[in-house]
This record gives C-alpha cells, structure tokens and sequence, in this order.
C-alpha cells in the first residue's frame, strides 16, 4: 500500500454560501451594475409616454432638458459605481460571481 | 474672407502635426514608455472613433430634419457603456485572454477557430463599411467645397472627386504607415491610438466652440436659444416609439459590432481598469458632442438661406458669421472625425482581410506539410499593406460610383443593422456555451441575406438596384418577399423592418441550429473558454517545451483515466525510459501511447485533438484542456456510476438466485430432516427393542446377553449423543448460548484438539507450523476445541487419500486471525459447497461417517456465537475449512 505520488486532483472549488458583509455589498454592486442598462434603457423610453394633444405638450425643448438630464444622472451613477466596485476582487474568496 | 488655399495649408499642417504625434508615440513604445498611453483618459479618447462626419456633420442635420431622434445614435452607446462590467468587460477579458484581433476573430475563435466564419464576417463587415468610408470622404470634400466657394471657386464633380482622391491616398500612406509597423500579438498600434485621442480632442473642441458661439454668439444666450428651439418646425417632440427604441438598440448593437469599434474597445485595450473610468467618461463625451446639436441646427434653419444642406451647418454658419479662424477650427473637427474612423476602419477591415482570407488562403496554397517558418510574418505585413489599399480603394471607388449626395447620407443607418447582424453570435458565443459554429453560419448569413434585402439593396433608391415592380409586388410576384414588407406584414418604419426581421430570424436560426447540431471538441474547448473566462484567464500560460508539459500532460491524463492508471502509466513509460519518477520525457512514442490511452476513455477525436494541442498549441493552454478533461471526466464519472449501479444490480441478482437455490435445497432438506431425525433415532430404537425383546424372553446364554446389552448400551450412547447434538445446536441456533470466556494459546486449542479428536498420528499426518501458532486467545476456548475437534475427525473421517494429510495454517490478517484446515483428500464437489454447513448433510451414506451430519452445523453456529465465522476454502488441492477469529479475540503473543 504505498501512498499515491501524487495527490489527486483537487475538489472542486467550492461556492461559498455566506459572505461576509463588504463582499456581499461588492456582489450587490455588481448586480446594480449589470441592471444600469436596463435602467436607462427604461428612462430613455420614458419619454415615449408623453401626452402629444396640444401642440404645446412635449416640446422638443423639454425632451432636451429631460434627456440630458437624464444622461447626466447616468453619467453620474456610473462614476460612482466604477469607484465602488473593485476591480481586483475577481480573486476574492469564492472566486468571481459572474454567475 | 478666407482663402481656399490657407484651408489646404492649416490641413496639411494639421495632417504633419498628427503624423509627429503618432511617431512621438512609437517611439514611446518602443523605449517601454507605454503607461501613459495605456491610460483611461487615451482609451476614451480613442473610442471617440465612434463619432464619425457621420455624426460630426451629420448629427444636426439628422437634428433639422427629425428633431431629437439623432440623440439614439449616442444613447444606444451610452447604455453600453454604463452597462461595462456585464457586457464589454468580458468581452475585453476574452480579448485579452484569446488575444483576438478583429471582431471576425472573435467570433472564428469562439467557434473552433472556423476559418469560413472569419470569411463570412470578414465580408459582412466589408459590405458594411466601404460605404461608410466613402460617406467619410463625401463629407470631407464637401466641406472643402464649402470653403472653395466661399473662396470665391466654384467645385464641380470632377474637384470634388479629385480632392476626394487625395485624401484618401494620405489616409492610405498614415494607415500603411503606422498600422503595419509591427505585428505582435495584440495589434495594439500605439501612434494610431494616440493620434485619434488628440483627434478625438480637437473635434470636441471644435463642436463645443461652435455650440457655443452660436448659443451665445448668434442666438443670445440660452433663453433666446430655447425660443428659437419653441418656435422651430422641430418644436414638438413626437418620435415614432418603435423608431426610437428600434434606433436606440441598433446603436447599441453597432457599437459593439463595428468593426472599428472593437479594434478600440477590445484589441488596442492593454489594460482591463481604465474600462471602469471609460464607463463614466466616455457616456460624458457624447452628452458633450451632442448637447449642441439642436441649437446648431435651430440656429441654421433660422438663419441659412432655405435649401442650404443642414448637414453642412456646423461650418456654414461660422462662415456665414464671418468667423473663419472657427470655420477652419471646424473643419478640422470634421476632418478629424472622418479621417480617425477611416483609418481605424481601414485597419481593422485590412487586419480581418489579411487574418482570415489571404493569410489561409496563402497556407492552403502551399504544398501541405511544407514547413511553415517565420517568412508567414512578411507575408501578413505585406497582405496587411494591400489590404489597406484596397479597402481605401474600394472606398473611393464607391464614393466614385454612388456619385456622393443623399443616398450616400443614407448609409450610416444601413450601415449599423449591417455589421449588427453580427451580434446574435458574438452575444450567444460569449454567454451561451451551447452556440455552435453551424448555428453562427446559419445565423449571420440569415441576418446578412435578410438585411441586404430589406435595407442595403433598397438603400439604393427605387430601380438602382431593386426595380419598382420588387418593391411593390415583391421578387417573381412574391409578394411576401417585398423588401418593406416581408410576410405581408406592411406599414413598419424601413429601418424597424429590416432590424425586428433581420434580428428575428438571425437570432432563432442561431439559436435553433445551435440546439440540433453537435459542436466539434475545439469548439467545445473555446465555448469554456468564452463563457467562462474569468474562471479561466487568471492563469493562462504559454505552452513550453520542458518537463512540465510531461507534467500537465499527467494532470490531465489523471482527469480522464484516473490517478491510479494515469500514474502507472506513466511511471511505466518512465521506467521504459531507463528514468524513475512519474515523468517520462515526452517522445512520439509515448505520445501515441498516451493518445490510444486517452482515445479508450473519450475517443479517438478527442484524444487526438487534445494531444495535438498539447504538443503543438500556442494558443491552448492547460487550463483549456483541464476544462475539456474536466467535462470529460464528468461524463466518465456518470457512466461509471452508471456501470457500478448495474454491476451492483447483477450482484444482488446473483445472490438472490443463490439465496433461492439455497432456500429450495433447504426446504427439501426440511422433509429430509423430518425422515433423517425419525431414521436416525429408529435405527439405535430398532436394534434396542429387538435385543430387549431377546433378553426379555431370557433364552439366551452369558455370552450372548452381555453382547446385547453392550449392543443396546452403544446405541443408547449413539442416541444421547445425538440427542445432545441436537440440543446443542438448538441452543446454538436460538442464540441462547452461555459463553465461557477465558484466555489460551492457540497452540494449545490446537494440541488439546489434535489430542481429543483421537486420530492416528501413524494414519493421518498432521502438518502444523507453531511458529505462527504463538496467538494468545481470549473467547470461549472450550467451544473453538470443540470446532476443531470437529474439523479434525472429519478429515479423518473423510479423507480418501493413500496417505492422509492434513495441514493447520496460521494466518494473521487485518483484524482477524484465520486458522486453514486442508486435507489432501478429493474435496467437496462444487455442487455441495453451499451445503456442508446445513444439519444432516452428507456427502456419502451414513454409517461410514458414524455421526448424524451435525458436526459442521454445530461449528459454524459456535464460530457465530464466538463472533467468528467458518467457510469452506475451495481450491485447496482437497477440502478446506477456514476458521477466522476475530482479532478482539486474539492478539498475538508477547
């Protein structure tokens, strides 16, 4: 009975099921960023609901102050959640959560 | 008034500056310096490219004909961008990890390095930018137009082509020159990069100054601007909601899809970090390049003659103002914009050209086999060099041939859903590890034959290419296959059509061809690869000749054949090698070897393709195998599984079979044991009563009646003894038994058992090894004498052999102590082995054996009471009993 040479190979890695508190908000920002675009996308569309009865209702004016407005606010959130997420924590412990 | 020919100078002066800046740049790479221009705010800056003429000039005259419906173009993007860490940044971690060159690369790569998929996006991407380059030089001469008649010239056809010309042959020398400099296996051109970002920065520069100038300049401040906006024929906002959602996501999708594009986003990225600041900085830049958009247009269409081409406002109205030094200022943004997108497009388009149709074509003419040695190199660079040209060429050529004007400014839509149908397959290859390559096929050809139908021939203009009579009654009177109306289905914006159709049916080919076909095992590699390459890339190394290929090789093999065998085959190699260890040198041989090995567990395709890579890939790494392996070993493990389930089923039916035949034995046994035990105690009965009933009558002599009574007092003993048998194993069987422990040597059992069973040293021959004999018992020594005495006498009795013999072995295993009765005689035939344990059972008539057929049951219902067991060894040249002793009850003597 001699003891293999080499070790067998190793287990699967293995999905940690509790986080603690600073990755578990690293994985939620994530999420919230992978929805930005949804988001957005959503806003942008909002417009489309304007009422258009009179010729003086969803003026072109508006729609300016409303979409770049909007813009910005995206623009914003976005720098915040790009100085939030890490960008190294793919190698925190229980490896990347891209699922 | 500005003179036409101060235009060409600041040009070429502008074109010399960025030339300078481009050379500064190598040179910077070249001496290592690459950390500035690996940064964030160089990256932006080159996806700038996104904003073409296209965009530059024609985004307010998009803005004076439709109102805010330009904006989709940058909000498309926008929403790309915000959306980073899903989409791009894996996308860019593929980029790296595969290190792709082209869009067509990716998508050949993701789909087992097809060569024909490269093909076919190569020419997509053709089809879908030559146009766009010849709107580029269409804008370029047209403002130069503008300058030359301010100047008091007047350009015809003929000048404007002209000038056309030469600018496209000095992109053609930029491109040539920086674009093909070097060939390392990123494609990152740095001169290009850095040249576009100042582009980048000077017509933002250029458009923010006459945004400004003319809000605050011409229109009086933003109040006033808003006023004009009011009171402009563009006043109410009312999109078409399908056209705005539809515009929105076809700029999005073109923003990944654009050839251009992913040389910037993807293959001159060095750094994944600076796509978080882009995220925000780049969504910034085009808020910045369109905010001034509507003004411009508001302000022209107020002030313009009607009929001045808005598309021209951004440098008519600072001519028209009188401001020239802002006039040039913006034509050299415009020049920026055409020529940063040509250049980046023409090496993109020239880099897919050369990768995925001279550079196989050239192998493929070779003889095959011939030795591939570094002259590939030249070979790429110079096809890479004509490609350039001729894509140039081909730009001129149909801005030559389309003749400029309206149908040209059509393009950049047609354009976007062009390349755009490359998106199912790069969206599906990179999330989905089921896309396979027939269903890329099927679906970019699909989405390519669908869109050159309903949008790219109609482009054209009725009877260009498509005649009236198609688009009213569809090819051949088919009317369901008119270009705006596909399936009869009418009254869809153009532009809506062809994108819902051709995304439709793209998609679900896509899709459904992915599910009915099988990828081949390199495709399989690479989907793992893709999809899960943040598992993947952290890594990746380069595959070396040395003795950790051996290694690997063993890692992987262990996956698939498992440790043990991989182990030993290895170390066998090894050994064949004259080497110790696990790790054989790698030669042919053992390649083969291993490959056969291999082929046994995942076929002989697999096997091949996985050694293949192993010795020869560049582009494979370990990882990538370990993750077919890994697959493999999953399906292995199931069937195994699957093998051991049904092994374990015939087992169980094997002993029930046996249980069964047992059973049925037993059961006739049962009726014999009835006529045994009623014979068995009628034989001594019978003899006793006749020789009473003699002795009763008393007409016998002495002699006579002292032989009667020693008759009728055997039988009586005979009777005892197996009436004591009997309620010895009825004890024993009940479980009842009272256990005597106490501690022995196993020699004396043995010497005690030898003695009792009264056997004739001179008749049977024992044979007895006390060396081995040395084991202190603790168990009920009167009841193990009592088995052996058992096994003793029997082999006495039963051995046929001339000379008797019988062998005592000793034998200590792992937590037993096992004691091996074996006679020389002729054994127990095959068919009574399950019997010999059973009560009354015989092999031969009665009489000789003298005992009942107890004897054996008895020993085994003790060694079960002693927490032993007794079976019969078959195969002992004679018959052979095994006693085995647990170790609790022996350990071996001090």
């Amino acid at each position: 009975m001699t003891p293999p040479a080499i070790p067998p190979t190793p287990p699967p890695r293995r999905r940690t099921e509790f986080l603690d508190r600073g990755s578990y908000r690293q994985r939620r920002l994530r999420d919230a960023a992978r929805l930005m675009p949804v988001l957005g996308a959503v806003l942008m569309a909002l417009p489309l609901m304007w009422p258009r009865d009179r010729p003086d209702q969803s003026l072109t004016s508006s729609g300016i102050i409303y979409l770049f407005g909007l813009w910005a606010i995206l623009v914003v959130l976005a720098f915040v959640l790009s100085r939030l997420l890490r960008y190294g924590a793919a190698a925190a412990p229980g490896g990347d959560a891209e699922r | 008034m500005i003179s036409f020919n101060l235009l060409i100078a600041v040009s070429l002066a502008y074109v010399a500056f960025l030339f300078a800046v481009a050379f500064a740049a190598e040179r910077r790479a070249a001496q290592g310096k690459t950390a500035w221009l690996r940064s964030s705010a160089i990256y932006t800056l080159s996806l700038s490219i996104y904003c073409t003429a296209w965009t530059f000039y024609g985004a307010v005259g998009y803005a004076a004909r439709s109102g805010l419906e330009y904006l989709t173009i940058y909000l498309g993007p926008t929403l790309v961008m915000i959306g980073w860490w899903g989409l791009v940044r894996k996308l860019v971690r593929i980029g790296r990890t595969q290190r792709l060159t082209s869009i067509a690369d990716l998508i050949s790569s993701r789909f087992g390095k097809s060569t024909g998929l490269g093909v076919l996006v190569t020419a997509l991407a053709i089809v879908g930018t030559t146009p766009y380059i010849a709107l580029q030089l269409q804008s370029v001469t047209q403002a130069m137009g503008v300058f030359a008649a301010n100047s008091g010239e007047v350009w015809g056809p003929s000048d404007l082509n002209r000038s056309a010309m030469w600018v496209a042959m000095g992109l053609a020398v930029f491109t040539l020159i920086f674009g093909t400099r070097n060939l390392d296996a990123h494609e990152r051109h740095h001169g290009i990069v850095l040249a576009i970002a100042v582009e980048a920065v000077v017509k933002l520069f250029a458009l923010l100054a006459v945004g400004i100038f003319v809000v605050w300049g011409v229109a009086g401040g933003l109040g006033p601007t808003r006023a004009l906006i009011d009171a402009s024929a563009q006043a109410q906002w009312a999109p078409m909601p399908s056209r705005w959602i539809g515009l929105i996501f076809v700029s999005a999708a073109a923003f990944l899809c654009l050839p251009r594009m992913f040389q910037v986003l993807v293959v001159e990225n060095a750094d994944e970090r600076v796509l978080s600041t882009a995220s925000w900085a780049f969504p910034t830049y085009l808020l910045l390049m369109s905010l001034f958009v509507v003004p411009i247009a508001v302000v022209g269409l107020d002030l313009m003659p009607a009929g001045a081409n808005p598309d021209l406002f951004v440098v008519t109205l600072p001519l028209r103002e009188g401001r020239d030094g802002l006039a040039i200022l913006s034509f050299l943004g415009g020049f920026s914009s055409a020529t940063s997108m040509v250049i980046v497009a023409t090496l993109a388009l020239a880099t897919m050209v050369s990768n995925h149709i001279v550079a196989p074509s050239w192998l493929n003419a070779r003889m095959p086999g011939a030795v591939v040695s570094g002259d590939v190199r030249r070979v790429v660079v110079m096809s890479r060099r004509i490609s350039i040209t001729a894509i140039l060429g081909l730009g001129y050529i149909y801005f030559r041939v389309s003749g400029g004007g309206e149908a040209l400014a059509a393009i950049g839509l047609v354009s976007f859903t062009g390349v755009m149908q490359v998106l199912p397959a790069m969206i599906g290859g990179v999330f989905w590890r089921g896309a396979n390559r027939w269903g890329a096929v099927a679906g970019i050809s699909i989405g390519f034959a669908v869109w050159a139908w309903t949008q790219f021939l109609p482009s054209f203009g009725v009877d260009a290419m498509l005649s009236q009579a198609v688009f009213e009654r569809g090819p051949f009177g088919l009317s369901w296959l008119r270009p705006h109306a596909l399936f009869g289905i009418e009254g869809i914006d153009p532009l809506v059509h062809a994108t819902v159709w051709s995304m439709m049916l793209n998609a679900g080919a896509f899709v459904l061809v992915s599910v009915l076909t099988f990828p081949n095992p390199l495709e399989r590699l690479q989907g793992a690869q893709f999809v899960n390459v943040y598992e993947y890339s952290s890594g990746a190394r380069a595959w070396s000749h040395s003795a950790a290929q051996a290694e690997d090789m063993l890692v992987m093999a262990q996956r698939i054949l498992g440790s043990s065998e991989a182990q030993a085959l290895f170390r066998a190699e090894a050994a064949a090698q004259g080497k110790s260890g696990l790790l054989p040198d790698v030669t042919p041989d053992f390649l083969s070897h291993l490959e056969r090995e291999l082929s046994g567990s995942v076929g002989a395709a697999t096997a091949h393709a996985m050694i293949a890579q192993l010795t020869e890939g560049a582009m494979v790494s370990v990882d990538d195998l370990i993750a077919v392996a890994d697959e493999a070993a999953q399906i292995m493990e199931y069937s195994s599984q699957l093998e051991a389930k049904s092994a374990e089923q015939e087992r169980t039916a094997r002993a029930l079979r046996e249980a069964n035949e047992k059973l049925t034995a037993v059961s006739i046994q049962k009726d014999a044991f009835l006529s045994q035990i009623s014979h068995e105690l009628r034989t001594p009965m019978t003899s006793i009563r006749s020789f009473s009933d003699i002795l009763r009558d008393g007409e016998v002599d002495d002699t006579a009646r002292r032989r009667f009574a020693g008759i009728i007092h055997d039988e009586t003993n005979r009777l005892t003894r197996l009436l004591d048998d009997l309620l010895d194993l009825g004890v024993l069987e009940s479980g009842q038994v009272q256990l005597n422990i106490g501690e022995g040597r196993l020699s004396d059992v043995l010497d005690r058992a030898v003695m009792a069973s009264g056997i004739d040293p001179a008749r049977v021959r024992i044979e007895r090894t006390p060396a081995h004999e040395g084991v202190t018992l603790r168990t009920d020594l009167e009841r193990l004498t009592q088995v052996f005495i058992n096994l003793i006498s029997n082999a006495a009795k039963y051995c046929a052999a001339e000379k008797p013999r019988l062998r005592i072995k000793v034998r200590q295993t792992q937590g037993a102590t096992e004691v091996d009765f074996c006679d020389n005689g002729a054994g127990i035939p095959p068919e009574f082995e399950s019997m010999v344990f059973e009560k009354f059972s015989r092999l031969e008539d009665q009489g000789k054996a003298g005992g009942a057929g107890l004897g054996l049951a008895i020993s085994r219902q003790i060694m079960t009471a002693l927490g032993g067991d007794i079976t019969y060894l078959p195969g002992q040249g004679g018959a052979g009993f095994r006693v085995s002793l647990p170790a609790a009850a022996a350990a071996p003597a001090p």
